[in-house]
């Protein structure tokens, strides 16, 4: 699966890891969150660099304590109709000030981005054949935000007031 | 078996279809190929599979139909005798057009 | 009503361009019909049994006349020269080829409408009390309301993928015209006893297969905090409403299931803590700037029996029905809020051609500020009309086959697509309220009758609001032929309440006569004028009814 990170395609550097498998010496492993709660002294105390990945119905305060030991948080997607990561997603960033990856896998699809980077996911497990150019114009297809999200666009009400000239012309 | 034909919406404008005897899509039943063998009525399953991946038409399956008396077909489910007829009520515009 | 800004042009212009990218990733092969179905319904594109059909918002049910032309021309050019107003205040087109479409929301954007969220399991298209900001008593305006929900919940990024569609519902008075209790959300604008302006907050309440009456979240909601609390609401749902069944995943299934208190408690725990992270609540210069878009119209009081019209009531007998049918009180003396009625005697309720769009759009000019409103009932209304220009406004109607006077009148018959569109249906809904309305003809009959509203779904989807139908009737596949089920007492106003069904389901036939044979026991068993056909029914219960629809079955 091609990765695109803050806009750009990037080298996967991580592992996903079974629940039983050994964790290799010095290659970034992603765990389960019930693998992470189980051995999670161990795993914080190793060099390792660590990362989870939730699954739909694990709610990140589960991590909360934990966020500052992670580099990567996946946020996995079964089928794109299950929205509830997009929740987990503006938690992470607006809850819990999560400043790491928080990485789209799973069943993404282009025109999910916009609403996905918007709730604070920067990297995106795409679909084969995605270019850089077209996860850009699928973020950018609407410009215009009503509502403040996790993202750093200011919500159409606040533009309106500072900065009526930046309205996109027709 | 009973008498089975294949219908699809087609993909551009969604007008009801059927598959026809020489492989095209027509928007009259008494047009379309009919079979009752299971393996012919899988052979029309298997066309409209393949139109959908041609693009031509979304959501084929087969229904049944029996031979009304002047020997036309016609759909056996009231739900796709309206899907091949139309509403069934008088529209507004059709009255005035009257 | 609400105009558009820049960012407003902009945001509908870019999301028109993105659909239009879409589709033409479809009809390449780009796209899956698996992986275009989510993104045509987001943009409220159907395909039903005979073709695509798309579904036009109009947001709160307020249009101009403007609008309506341009809803007359895309009837006539990308359609079959008609249009059907629905349940919630939308209009649907029913015969649109899916490579016009990008090109008819090209051309609704021209008048600042759309098609966004009008499917899909989102925030749909808020609707609102269809007589607001013409009646007397309102708190404030519900639309300023809704159009704030409207903008929040527009391409909201956290709620575009919820278990299951959400409806919200505002009305601004006490007497409810918007069905707020049968909305996933339902606002009613009230005041505290300091009288500070704010929200009574239900939630939970909907139709379809397992009908609920919604239960108060929250008492008093200062009105300035709505946004953060509906998005705590949202939030809560996203999470925990259930994924695993369709049919339990709205949020009346969560509240039933885990309880109105224990919903309020995630609720409020979400919303302190939002409160804490963000400010998602809109400052007091946009609300301002929203609500002056729906400042009163500057009416002059004129007088309250003008000659034309006291001579038109002596003289004309459908003047004299119409204008005690479908004639309400305006806020302003003098004037009157008009209901138009999409129900011709043996007509496809919500119907319109498109040249009843335009006459309608000229007489809206003439008579009523040029302003339209879609009301629940899947009829018109124009708002702001002088009491001394109804004959001339009658006749108008008249000529254009709109001045049937039979609002709320057991003809005025709510019914969704049925068979004869919906993919969904088990039966046929329209030739049933045809025959209905037929029977019922004489409108000296229906007024003696008065007020009884009927409601026909074609399945258990309960669009035509047959749960909530004073007469209800659902539609059901009974080994193959079609058959209707009939309930009692419903109600969608203040008191909401779920009819109950009377017994056994009837053929078309049987339907159509039980009908009768319902108002006929009504009449007979009665006070008098005075009591409603509600009220009787509440009064009386189900028994005496019963015994005349099955006599056979002595009242069990």
């Amino acid at each position: 699966m091609p990765l695109i990170k803050h806009g750009r395609f990037a080298a996967d550097l991580w592992t996903v890891y079974a629940d039983d498998a050994p964790l290799q010496p010095d290659i970034p492993a992603v765990v389960s969150l019930a693998r992470f709660l189980a051995q999670r002294a161990a795993l914080t105390a190793s060099a390792l660099d660590l990362g989870v990945r939730l699954e739909p119905g694990e709610h990140p305060q589960a991590l909360a304590e934990a966020l500052d030991r992670l580099a990567l948080v996946q946020l996995h997607f079964p089928s794109f109709t299950d929205g509830r990561a997009y929740s987990y997603a503006r938690l992470l960033r607006q809850r819990y000030r999560y400043r790491g990856e928080v990485r789209a896998v799973g069943h993404v699809l282009r025109d999910q981005y916009l609403f996905m980077a918007r709730a604070g996911f920067d990297a995106f497990e795409t679909p084969p054949g995605e270019t850089a150019q077209k996860w850009r114009q699928a973020v950018r297809a609407v410009g215009p935000a009503y509502q403040p999200a996790a993202d750093d666009r200011r919500p159409v009400w606040a533009e309106r007031r500072t900065h009526p000239e930046r309205a996109p012309s027709q | 078996m009973a008498l089975q034909v294949l219908t699809a919406n087609r993909l551009r404008d969604g007008a009801v279809v059927y598959l026809s005897p020489d492989g095209s899509w027509v928007e009259r039943v008494a047009a379309a190929r009919a079979e009752s063998a299971p393996e012919a009525v899988a052979r029309l399953e298997a066309a409209g599979r393949a139109a959908v991946v041609a693009r031509e038409v979304v959501e084929p399956y087969p229904i049944a139909v029996e031979q009304g008396e002047d020997g036309r077909l016609i759909p056996v489910r009231y739900r796709e005798r309206i899907r091949a007829e139309g509403p069934s009520i008088r529209l507004q515009c059709d009255e005035e057009a009257a | 009503m609400y105009r558009y800004d820049a960012f407003d042009a902009a945001f509908v212009r870019q999301r028109t361009e993105q659909f239009r990218d879409q589709v033409a990733r479809r009809l390449s092969g780009e796209l899956t019909e698996e992986e275009f179905k989510p993104l045509r319904l987001m943009n409220g594109l159907y395909l039903q049994l005979h073709a695509y059909m798309l579904r036009v918002a109009i947001p709160y049910g307020t249009l101009d006349s403007r609008q309506l032309r341009k809803l007359a021309h895309i009837a006539r050019t990308y359609d079959k020269g008609y249009g059907h107003f629905t349940t919630r205040q939308n209009i649907q087109f029913n015969w649109p080829a899916l490579v016009d479409v990008p090109s008819i929301l090209e051309e609704l954007a021209e008048v600042e409408m759309h098609a966004i969220q009008t499917s899909g399991n989102c925030i749909r298209n808020v609707t609102a009390d269809h007589y607001a900001g013409a009646v007397a008593g309102e708190v404030e305006d519900p639309r300023i309301w809704a159009e704030i929900i409207r903008q929040w919940s527009s391409l909201h990024p956290e709620f575009s993928f919820l278990p299951r569609k959400f409806k919200i519902a505002v009305t601004g008075t006490t007497h409810d015209r918007a069905a707020v209790k049968l909305h996933d959300i339902g606002l009613v604008l009230t005041r505290d006893a300091a009288g500070a302006v704010g929200f009574q907050v239900l939630v939970g309440g909907g139709q379809g297969r397992t009908p609920m009456v919604a239960k108060t979240l929250r008492d008093f909601l200062p009105k300035e905090r709505l946004l953060s609390y509906l998005e705590a609401i949202l939030r809560t749902y996203n999470l925990l409403g259930r994924r695993d069944n369709k049919y339990k995943a709205r949020i009346k299934i969560l509240v039933h299931e885990v309880g109105i208190e224990e919903v309020r408690r995630l609720v409020e725990a979400e919303w302190e803590a939002i409160g804490r992270e963000t400010s998602l609540d809109l400052p007091e210069a946009e609300r301002a700037r929203i609500a002056a878009h729906f400042a009163p119209p500057d009416l002059t009081p004129r007088p309250a029996e003008p000659p034309a019209l006291v001579e038109a009531l002596a003289t004309h007998r459908p003047f004299r029905h119409w204008l005690r049918s479908n004639v309400k009180p305006h806020r302003t003396p003098g004037y009157a809020v008009v209901d138009v009625s999409l129900k011709p005697i043996g007509g496809a309720p919500g119907d319109m051609t498109d040249a009843q769009m335009e006459a309608l759009a000229d007489l809206a000019d003439r008579h009523s500020l040029g302003e339209i409103r879609v009301s629940h009932a899947q009829n018109l209304v124009l708002p702001h009309v002088a009491r001394e220009d109804l004959p001339a406004l009658h006749r108008g109607l008249a000529a254009a086959g709109l001045a049937t006077g039979n609002n709320r009148l057991v003809s005025d018959i709510i019914a969704c697509p049925g068979l004869d569109y919906c993919a969904l249906a088990n039966a046929r809904s329209i030739p049933i309220a045809q025959r209905i309305s037929e029977r019922f003809a004489d409108l000296d009959r229906q007024a003696d009758i008065g007020p009884l509203e009927i409601k026909i779904s074609g399945c258990i989807n309960a669009c035509g609001h047959h749960h909530v139908g004073h007469i209800g009737l659902l539609g059901v596949d009974r080994k193959g032929e079609e058959a209707y089920q009939i309930t009692l007492g419903g109600r969608a106003d203040e008191n909401a309440a779920i009819g109950r069904i009377v017994g056994p389901a009837f053929d078309a036939d049987g339907a159509v006569a039980a009908v009768e044979t319902i108002v006929e026991t009504y009449l007979e068993e009665r006070l008098g004028p005075d009591e409603s056909f509600l009220a009787a029914v509440e009064r009386l219960g189900l028994a005496p009814f019963k015994a005349r629809l099955y006599p056979d079955k002595r009242a069990a």
